[in-house]
């Protein structure tokens, strides 16, 4: 057993030690030659499916050491599994950062995860870079400023929904279906304030359902008896897809806007008949690689050669490849903004300064902003259009952007 | 091993050698400060695990009743503790014994009507707990006490009266010193005549009711107490993950539960610390060999332990030191 003298003499040595670090230009997790940068997904459990934004990240981290790596210095990619529990969250983050000791953490998945190491990482006052969920509450510079989001979150979302409500259907009685937990509230929440004060006469009926319930029948013929003509969908694939079929099945036909977490055609169009779905409008940010239309784009010509040589058992129709492609590039451009300054403050005070980023899976006319009081990054979408094959974009960029 | 040659026959609950008592403790009381912050945690979830693995192995290993559904009853000590220190303010140090007491509540009106069953619908009705606690958890009713989806973020306790300990390592000797005393607790129970009682129920039903055992009682007390110990595990649990949320008490959490209690070995209580820490290590060790294949690696482990000592740990070293398990 340590005798008591030489455990004090230890605790005095890594005391001494902490503030001889903070003076060097690199943080822990970095060096002249080396980036160390952390990852939690789910690879195995429930959510396994996600896994592969994780492997394209650690992919498109290997094309840029191929290419040279971040001003000379190689990025290290630790990606750990936490199976989508929270508690198993916190002991990797932990790892990450006390054992593997890692400059920042990038694109942890899942709601819950995140928000179970959110208050560690800033205790830490490690970046918890770009998580993967379209929850509100991480991007509070105050609150928690070194969290920052990525995608659009999902009170953006429902701001441009209710521009687009506002433009084309001033007069429109809305009626709303929503699961009742914090994701539905959000995108709730965020048509509301974006209607502003027109939200009391405009919505005509809300109608939640529990993730318990076995269909939302009798939901959809309350907001059809409520009298509505706009009826926004925010629900999740399944019962998305059981809303779909049901409009058809009674003959109701409102303005259908369903939101983005539903909108695969594969998982939720094709099971709801796609031609129940003609017409149905949504939100897009990514480029869809199944679309056609970008068949000569440049962008997408550039992530099909990364696929190709460094992720060729990828899926090339998923979406999931292309979204860890965008975050891997956000990350590698908050590097190089980083230059020779590789401390945890100086990455935190990079990633809030990306200025008009654009990316090549990511719509044309979508830009990347961040600054020192607004953490959400892509807040952006552009409208489409269910043609009964297809998702046909209209209209301009919308932006979402929270207290704009 | 020579000092390992027991003297007390029969004894219900396997006494360890001294040298490995004093190995384990010199053991348990140094480490935290030789390894880092994140191990340390590690190391309190593996103790936190093995709480609940022992009360389970009450009432598996002694009492013969099966439960798939203790994840439930570690939710539900996770919850109670996270609802009182964060809603109510109560310290942390309270919120143990509370969550014990209603785990202990729910685990014997549940146990009640329950142990009735046969083993096998036993197992199915515990079952369904386990799947029923995450959705229940998430129920709106109950939102603005269990936080819905979004869970509960609990903050961590610091060493008191100025102790030069690290959170971290604070927490560690608190769960260490609970585990000793339920432990302690445990191994009493096993050796009284309650301990006989519950064993008695275990070995035959019949020859128990005709010495006069309330056999239904008995059995739903047993149920109450291994409860009991899984509550006080969950409630160690969200204070040192400082998060509580329905995701976290999955079919998984008893499902692992059941695989430490087996791997550590039924009916032998040292054999819990076994179990906790497979449940807490062995799935990383999966994940390092292969991230593609880390529950396919974890299946084989378990499958290798299971062939190399089919009565888990326990069957091990009673077979290394020569000791007979007398149960």
């Amino acid at each position: 057993m340590l005798s008591r003298r030489s455990l004090c003499a230890a605790i005095v040595l890594i005391a001494a030690a902490t503030p001889a670090m903070a003076q060097s230009k690199y943080d822990p997790g970095a060096s002249d030659t080396e980036i160390r940068i952390g990852n939690i997904m789910p690879y195995s459990g429930p959510a396994s499916a996600y896994g592969t934004i994780g492997k394209t990240i650690g992919a498109y981290f290997d094309k840029i050491n191929a290419e040279g790596g971040i001003n000379g210095r190689k990025i290290k990619y630790i990606s750990y599994d936490d199976a989508y529990s929270p508690p198993k969250a916190v002991e990797q983050a932990r790892k990450l950062v006390e054992s593997d000791e890692v400059l920042a953490i990038m694109q942890p998945l899942g709601t819950a995860s995140n928000t179970a190491i959110m208050k560690y990482m800033n205790a830490k006052k490690v970046p918890q870079l770009f998580v993967a969920t379209g929850a509100t509450k991480f991007g509070d510079p105050k609150g928690a400023p070194w969290t920052m989001g990525w995608q659009p979150n999902y009170q953006s979302e429902g701001r441009i929904y209710a521009k687009f409500i506002l433009d084309k259907h001033p007069n429109g009685k809305i009626g709303i279906l929503f699961q009742n937990d914090d994701y539905g509230r959000d995108l709730m929440k965020g048509l509301k304030d974006g209607l502003g004060p027109k939200a009391a006469s405009m919505i005509v009926a809300e109608a939640p359902y529990e993730v318990s319930e076995p269909t939302i029948d009798s939901q959809i013929l309350k907001l059809k008896a409520a009298g509505a003509d706009v009826f926004v969908n925010v629900a999740t694939p399944k019962f998305a897809a059981q809303a779909i079929k049901k409009l058809a099945e009674i003959g109701w036909k409102p303005v259908h806007i369903l939101n983005n977490v539903s909108n695969s055609v594969g998982g939720v169009l094709k099971a709801a008949g796609l031609e129940n779905a003609r017409d149905v409008v949504s939100t897009f940010y990514q480029k869809d690689p199944t679309d056609p239309a970008w068949k000569d784009d440049a962008g997408l010509k550039t992530w099909a050669a990364f696929m190709e040589k460094y992720y060729p058992e990828g899926d090339r129709t998923s979406t999931f490849t292309t979204y860890g492609y965008s975050a891997a590039q956000t990350m590698v451009q908050v590097l190089k903004q980083c230059g020779n300054d590789l401390t945890r403050t100086n990455v935190m005070k990079q990633a809030a300064s990306l200025k008009d980023i654009q990316l090549d899976m990511i719509l044309p006319g979508i830009k990347l902003n961040t600054s020192d009081t607004d953490f959400y990054p892509i807040e952006q979408m552009q409208l489409v259009r269910f043609t009964g094959s297809q998702w046909e974009r209209f209209g301009a960029i919308i932006s979402g952007e929270i207290g704009g | 091993m020579s000092a390992s040659m027991d003297t007390t026959p029969a004894a219900s609950t396997a006494r360890l050698p001294i040298w490995l008592v004093a190995l384990l403790a010199v053991g348990a009381i140094a480490l935290p400060f030789l390894v880092k912050g994140f191990v340390t945690f590690q190391l309190t979830m593996m103790l936190v695990y093995a709480i609940a693995i022992m009360g389970l192995n009450l009432l598996t290993g002694f009492n013969g009743q099966f439960s798939l559904g203790h994840g439930a009853f570690y939710a539900v000590g996770a919850y109670t503790a996270a609802i009182l220190m964060e809603h109510v303010g109560i310290p942390y140090g309270w919120t143990l014994p509370a969550a014990g007491i209603v785990c202990f509540a729910a685990g014997f009106l549940f146990g009640l009507p329950a142990l009735r069953l046969e083993p096998i619908y036993l197992a199915l009705a515990t079952f369904a707990l386990a799947i029923a606690a995450p959705q229940v958890l998430k129920l709106t009713p109950l939102e603005p006490w269990t936080g819905g989806v979004q869970g509960i973020v609990v903050t961590k306790p610091d060493a008191p009266f100025g102790l030069p300990l690290s959170q971290d390592q604070w927490l560690y000797f608190v769960t260490l010193v609970v585990a000793l005393v339920l432990y302690r607790l445990a191994s009493n129970l096993i050796d009284s005549r309650s301990g006989r009682a519950i064993m008695a129920i275990r070995d035959n039903v019949l020859a128990a009711k005709a010495m006069g055992i309330d056999v239904s009682l008995y059995k739903a007390v047993t149920f109450g107490i291994s409860a009991l110990y899984a509550g006080i595990a969950g409630a160690l649990g969200a204070i040192a993950v400082q998060f509580v949320a329905p995701d976290s008490f999955t079919l998984t959490l008893s499902v692992g539960i059941l695989v430490g209690l087996v791997v550590g070995g039924v009916g032998w209580l040292p054999g819990c610390l076994v179990g906790g820490a497979f449940v807490m290590f062995v799935p990383n060790i999966a994940e390092h060999v292969s991230k593609g294949l880390s529950g396919a690696v974890y299946g084989l482990i378990l499958l290798l332990l299971i062939y190399l000592m089919p009565k888990g740990a326990g069957g091990l070293y009673h077979s290394l030191t020569g000791t007979k398990n007398t149960r």
